[in-house]
């Protein structure tokens, strides 16, 4: 009934791909959507600067752990150099919904965590979600 | 809901915001806890100042000026009755119930609040009520405490007596919690801060849009709330006991709060506008002023009435959905017209935007009030909160949503 809510994404959010923690994880990082309160934690295991294993954990709206699911799928395998260039289109071509401007906070946040975590906060360039 | 008194068919004629769709259905306007709707007569007079009186005020000799300032101190006058404060002088206009908050925090706890002393707040308190509090004890390295809550968001009555001690300076409490919806024993709470010698600020942000009130009654020392929750524009008032203001340095320098300025040194203009500096929100305070008109017609006893015979509506319906968790006492005579609550299969975020397709505006989050869902182990819940202009085929609309988003979310 409603595209935003599609199977996909409560399939994700109900079933989550990633979803744990990695206790030995060489990159580890966590963030907060203040506007909700949604949080997601995200951690990497790396090989030779490759990932090679990745859980998060949070707790959050469908958007944004589906979102989360739906990265982590993708970052296994993938360079920190790799990791570095996702964008947000990345992620709305994932989710593929429309998200209004508020909700889109939701979806960004698994990128913004997982980016401030691989640049380490005080090198990140910058907030992926401002436009 | 006639037998409130309240005609609210007409009342609902009255705002022009009602009257529209969102997404094809009719908008159903359920937060107004976070800001009211504005009724034509507001809105008129915003357009009418600008369009025939906009002068700056306080300074001119002309005509404008003199139009501007008379309605601007006139508006003062009216939210003095309303409130039924001593003196026009104790009522003081600011940018909202935040800032009214933290010109207390700064003008009188920076003077008053030494190193180890204590400050007491309630856990049901808005960030607003909180945050100005933690600043003022971490630079003066005083304590702040909090008054616990029961389960069903009551305050506890032995928290009230033992966390207000000799060392206490300053205690801060809401009158109506914006998320449990809890009324506070406030009278009470204000008797026991004078008792051990301290003063009392009253956060009424969600009280004075929907009761009676009467802060010589209540005794407040200081007594905060918004414009803008009670039909009236983007303006906040703080009262304040004439003998506490008097002492007071000023909370903001500059133009309009001085008697004279020298190179050297200034002396400051007398109440209220000691703490009104600057060009001020004037168009504001006047529709303030005809939203205090609005109120005062239809009666606060007849307002509260029917917000209490409409949550008493909510509470039933809305408790009756499975599985759901309503936050706050469960007696429509403890609470304000606010309901919060989660269901188990969607958060709160999904809640409101699956609402919003239906044209219902609710709150998801946590309501500017982090420290109250922690306290309940809840991340964020959705509020729906009524007004004048609420009907209860709102909240059936709002239930009937609710089954929609059960079954999007059906594992």
């Amino acid at each position: 009934m409603d595209d935003l809510y599609r199977e996909l994404i409560l399939d994700h959010y109900q079933h989550p791909h990633n979803h744990g923690e990695i206790p030995d994880a060489d990159i580890s990082y966590e963030d907060s959507n203040p506007l909700c309160g949604d949080k997601i934690r995200i951690d990497l295991k790396l090989k030779n600067n490759v990932v090679e294993d990745v859980k998060f954990n949070g707790k959050g709206c469908a958007i944004s752990q589906a979102s989360a699911s739906m990265l982590t799928d993708e970052l296994i395998g993938k360079s920190l150099d790799e990791i570095k260039q996702l964008d947000k289109q990345f992620i709305l071509d994932l989710l593929g919904i429309p998200l209004g401007p508020t909700r889109i906070k939701c979806a960004l946040l698994p990128l913004k965590v997982i980016k401030a975590g691989v640049y380490g906060i005080n090198a990140w360039p910058g907030e992926e979600e401002e436009e | 809901m006639t037998h409130s008194g309240l005609n609210v068919a007409a009342i609902r004629e009255d705002f022009p915001i009602l009257q529209q769709t969102v997404h094809g259905k009719p908008l159903v306007y359920l937060d107004s806890a976070a800001t009211s709707q504005k009724p034509e007569a507001v809105i008129q007079v915003l357009d009418e100042y600008y369009r025939k009186f906009n002068a700056n005020i306080h300074r001119g000799v002309y005509y404008l000026a003199e139009e501007a300032t008379a309605r601007y101190e006139g508006a003062r006058k009216k939210i003095q009755k309303f409130i039924n404060a001593k003196s026009h002088r104790e009522v003081i206009y600011t940018r909202n119930a935040t800032e009214a908050l933290n010109l207390v925090a700064y003008a009188w706890g920076r003077a008053n609040v030494q190193e180890g002393d204590e400050i007491v707040a309630t856990v049901l308190e808005h960030h607003a009520n909180i945050v100005p509090w933690q600043l003022l004890a971490k630079e003066k390295k005083a304590t702040l405490k909090f008054i616990r809550a029961d389960e069903h968001g009551l305050l506890r009555a032995d928290d009230i007596e033992t966390m207000i001690t000799a060392q206490t300076r300053l205690v801060a409490a809401t009158m109506a919690s914006n998320v449990a919806g809890t009324l506070t024993p406030i009278k009470q709470i204000v008797a026991r801060a004078h008792a051990i010698g301290a003063v009392c600020v009253v956060d009424a942000a969600q009280a004075v849009p929907h009761m009676p009130v009467d802060v010589q009654a209540l005794d407040a020392d200081f007594f905060a709330f918004s414009g803008h929750k009670m039909l009236g524009p983007f303006v906040g008032v703080l009262y304040g006991k004439r003998a506490l203001l008097e002492k007071m340095e000023p909370f903001l320098g500059g133009g309009d709060m001085i008697r004279e300025v020298h190179l050297e040194y200034s002396k400051w203009n007398e109440l209220p506008w000691k703490f009104e500096a600057g060009t001020p929100a004037i168009a504001e305070a006047i529709g303030l002023g005809v939203a205090v008109d609005y109120l005062t017609a239809l009666g606060m006893e007849n307002v509260r009435a029917h917000e209490r015979a409409i949550t008493a509506y909510a509470l039933d319906k809305i408790g009756a959905v499975e599985g759901i968790r309503i936050l706050g006492p469960l007696d429509p005579d403890q609470r304000g017209g606010v309901v919060a609550f989660s269901i188990p299969e969607a958060h709160p975020h999904d809640v409101a935007q699956i609402f919003d397709r239906e044209g219902i505006c609710v709150r998801g989050g946590h309501h500017c009030a982090m420290p109250l869902h922690e306290y309940y182990g809840i991340a964020a819940t959705t509020r729906a909160s009524f007004y004048i202009y609420s009907i209860p085929e709102e909240v059936d609309k709002l239930v009937e949503t609710l089954a929609k988003v059960r079954q999007i979310f059906k594992a």
